[in-house]
């Protein structure tokens, strides 16, 4: 009983210290609440002002000079949705058909080596896949398509695919993963050959986690700002003649990456570049918000409460 | 035997995850250094009853609990316990057994460290104690510093034993520690109980009706989270009072 | 009608990866001409056309270290918490979201949201200081999402277990959890950090020096650092020769990939010894 005692006697001061640990973990586990609240507190901050300081049809007006007061975004916002929407257009069907190949059909090496070469997709900064995109792509492309310049929305639409590819192919392969196998043995007793109980059962059955590929591939690319910066050509101009995807086009985010580097702070020109932070920030929140509604609903729990 | 009080007194508990109701109105004495069985059908509350009384319980959300446990006299779930310190005073063997990552001399040092016992010699003397008191020190005394999953299943579970002896507990709580093991090391198991039962109260959950009969100073028979019957001694097995503890022990069901 | 589709397939899995291959190839070809000893350990001269990228270097290298000692403990915290404490109620959801919205902000937004806080309002100037903890925020959600990953794989039972012996919560999570998830939390830092080393929009206005031929002195020191140092010497500079572009992108390319090899084989190796 005495030693008993003894094993009890050392605990208090342990229990202290342990509080103060367990008050900074739960203090960090809200941190990313307090993160996301101060980034958007600051790009008000810093944004806000250009809706008093120019004139809401300036604003949406399709001339951006800034030199000249002119802050229309509307060229911007036309150039960065055409970009992302022509680079999901590109890589939806391939991260798709990979997801499916990567699942359903492909050898086991086959698996062993895609996989990690995608991961490697995925590190490949940015900039480099932008240098790339300059040297090697916009010179193919400019004699292949016979453009004047090979800096055009599209080039910049490629490599954003690509860069949207590793994201993706890991969401459909999850949501491939996630149709019960029980669907598969089913259609193919019913006599379906491989083939059409891939695309006409496997598939269908994966779409809400295809669509959350979508939202994600768009949200990675519309944010992107690198390697479109360096491949689009920059000039804005509304795409909305034909040939704009041949054209040169500048998106939002190259807006911001060029000009912020030139401009005096506080000025009419600084707090439009900050507006612009603005609107990508509610866009891409709303994208993920949209995507994240499909992934909440199959968590699993871990460990103890 | 003199006459002791109860070590344990479980006295009108009612037990609910969600709305699934796990034990009705159970009362229930526990004899000190005896072994107390606790049996019945799958799912008739028996794990649950366990878990309450060190109350790792504790640990899942959504229950409702009314009734009280008395330790001592003193109540478990009363406002300011120790719940680390009752949890050493009571310890618990699990179905499976649950090495930690680690070696035998990790496993077994585990419950001691935690308590802050640092000096060298008092660890030795607990390893080597709680080894034999499980009846394992012969087979393990060279490998203490192997890892205990290289053990074979039956000396895992000892080993588990072993881990919970080590806090030099009051009362041990097993809950099926033979289901997975084999009838030797079965065996051994329910051998190095009875050399326990001198120390320490000790209630079980046998993995059948006949290590039941085997082990039992008193048992106690529960049925879809009721205490049907409870009696000291093994007349309960061959001449039940009740027609539902008769069903079971003849095994006309569960 | 199945062979065909199979074979489209295979060809969309092929348009898929050979350009990887060709982008890294053509890099590796190119650019290890202009890699020389006097590439890595010198200052750039003559305009950054002839000389070496050591200030590069040094920079991404100082800024990612940064990131890590910014990152590494809140991230792990706030997967420990997650894992371990959170229960299932709003507040959780909330920060969940939170991490998802983290994870999706445009890398220029952080890099306008590092200079209005970092630069400007907290007064720590164009700095190493403000770049890291801008890339820090940056790679959080990675870090997170990883780390609370390897916690939840550790199973159940070792906590329970921790607990009947005595064990307090954190005594559980200190001793049983951490170590044993401590392989998988390794391989999510070394993956976001990898991301942190090749940004190139959060350093713009909060770190990046265009030319800067010394090494950093302090946290408060500007620097040069290499994603921002390929992006100016691709863009920016008349006349640069074009293989010392594409040894910048080796090294830069060689650096984060050699991370990312890091983090695949840390993570198999662990796989195939761990017990459970
Ligand atoms: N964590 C839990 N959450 C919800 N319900 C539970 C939980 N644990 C047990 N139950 C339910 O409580 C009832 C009693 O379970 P308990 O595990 O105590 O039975 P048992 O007698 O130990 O059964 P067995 O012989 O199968 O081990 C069962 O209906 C079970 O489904
Ligand atoms: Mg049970």
């Amino acid at each position: 009983m005495e030693k008993k005692e003894s094993f009890i006697n050392q605990i208090g001061r342990a229990r202290r210290a342990e509080f103060a640990i367990e008050t900074l973990i739960r203090t960090l586990g809200f941190s990313s609440i307090g993160f996301v609240l101060l980034i958007f507190f600051f790009l008000l901050r810093e944004g806000l002002p250009v809706f008093f300081e120019v004139r809401p049809g300036n604003l949406f007006s399709t001339q951006w000079y800034p030199t000249f007061d002119l802050y229309g975004t509307l060229p911007l916002i036309l150039g960065s949705v055409l970009v992302t929407v022509t680079a999901v257009a590109i890589a939806l069907p391939l991260g798709v058909a990979t997801a499916v190949f990567v699942r359903e059909v492909a050898p086991g090496w086959a698996r062993e080596v895609l996989k990690p070469m995608i991961e490697v997709l995925a590190g490949i900064p940015s900039v480099v896949l932008g240098f790339f995109g300059m040297t090697l792509v916009a010179p193919l492309i400019r004699e292949t398509l016979r453009v004047p310049t090979g800096l055009t929305a599209f080039t910049g639409a490629l490599l954003l695919a690509y860069m949207a590819l590793p994201t993706i192919i890991s969401v459909a392969e999850d949501a491939l993963d996630a149709v019960p196998k029980g669907y598969r043995d089913a259609a193919l007793a019913m006599g379906a050959t491989r083939w059409q109980t891939i695309w006409r059962v496997v598939v269908p059955a994966a779409r809400s986690g295809i669509v959350t590929a979508v939202m994600l591939g768009m949200g990675r690319a519309i944010g992107e700002t690198m390697a479109v910066m360096m491949v689009t050509g920059n000039a804005a101009r509304m795409p909305l003649t034909a040939d704009s995807l041949l054209r040169p086009v500048r998106t939002m985010t190259a807006t911001i990456a060029a000009e912020m580097g030139e401009v005096a702070q506080g000025s009419v020109h600084y707090h439009a570049l900050f507006g612009i932070g603005i609107v990508l920030f509610l866009l891409t929140f709303l994208i993920n918000l949209a995507a994240a509604s499909t992934i909440f609903k199959k968590r699993r729990r871990g460990g103890l409460r | 035997m003199v006459e002791q009080p109860p070590k344990i007194r479980i006295h009108d508990v009612s037990y609910a995850y969600g709305d699934r109701q796990a034990l009705r109105n159970v009362t229930l004495d526990v004899p000190s250094k005896a072994v107390t069985v606790l049996f019945g059908p799958a799912g008739s509350g028996k794990t649950t009853m366990l878990r309450l009384i060190n109350r790792l319980n504790d640990l899942v959300d959504n229950t409702r609990m009314s009734g009280r446990i008395l330790l001592d006299g003193q109540d478990v779930y009363a406002p300011g316990v120790d719940v680390t310190a009752l949890r050493r005073r009571v310890g618990m063997v699990f179905a499976l057994p649950l090495p930690l990552p680690g070696t035998v001399r990790e496993n077994v040092l585990y419950g001691p460290k935690l308590a802050g016992v640092r000096e060298q010699s008092r660890l030795d003397e607990a390893l080597q104690r709680s080894l034999t008191q499980a009846a394992l020190w012969d087979e393990v005394k060279d490998r203490l510093d192997d890892p205990a999953r290289a053990l074979s299943g039956g000396q895992q579970q000892r080993l588990c034993i072993a881990r919970s002896l080590a806090l030099e507990p009051e009362v041990l709580l097993l809950d099926e520690p033979t289901s997975g093991l084999d009838p030797i090391s079965t065996g051994k198991v329910e051998a190095s109980l009875l050399d326990l039962k001198k120390e320490y109260t000790i209630i079980i959950i046998p993995h059948s009706v006949q290590q039941a009969a085997r082990v039992a100073d008193c048992a106690a028979f529960f049925l879809m989270g009721e205490l049907i019957e409870y009696r000291a001694g093994r007349e309960i097995f061959t001449t039940p009072c009740d027609q539902r503890t008769e069903d079971y022990v003849t095994g006309r069901f569960g | 009608m199945q062979r065909i589709g199979f074979v489209l397939l295979v060809l969309a899995a092929l348009v898929v990866v050979l350009p990887i291959l060709f982008v890294v190839g053509a890099i590796v070809v190119r650019g290890i001409g202009a890699v020389s000893w006097e590439f890595l350990s010198a200052m750039p001269r003559d305009g950054m056309k002839a000389g070496g990228i050591l200030p590069a270097i040094v920079g991404t290298l100082l800024l990612t270290l940064g990131t890590a000692l910014a990152a590494i403990p809140v991230g792990v915290g706030g997967a420990i918490y997650l894992s371990e404490y959170a229960a299932d109620i709003w507040l959780t959801r909330a920060i969940r979201l939170a991490i998802i919205n983290l994870a999706g902000i445009p890398s220029v937004v952080y890099g306008l949201f590092g200079l209005g806080l970092f630069v400007l309002f907290l007064q720590f100037g164009t700095s190493i200081l403000a770049g890291s903890l801008t890339l820090a925020i940056m790679t959080l959600p990675i870090i997170i999402s990883a780390a609370e990953e390897a916690l939840r794989a550790v199973p159940t039972e070792f906590r329970t277990v921790s607990t009947s012996l005595g064990g307090t919560r954190w005594q559980g999570i200190r001793y049983i959890v951490l170590p044993q998830a401590l392989p998988g939390i390794i391989t999510g830092l070394i993956l976001g950090l990898l991301r942190a080393a090749g940004e190139t929009a959060p350093i713009l206005f909060t770190v990046a020096a265009f030319f800067l031929p010394r090494l950093p002195h302090s946290p408060l020191d500007q620097t040069m650092a290499l994603p921002y140092h390929l992006y100016v010497i691709s863009t920016q500079v008349p006349g640069m020769p074009v293989d010392v572009q594409y040894g910048t992108a080796l090294v830069l390319l060689a650096l984060v990939l050699s991370m990312n090899v890091a983090a695949t084989l840390i993570r198999s190796y662990y796989r195939r010894r761990r017990q459970w």
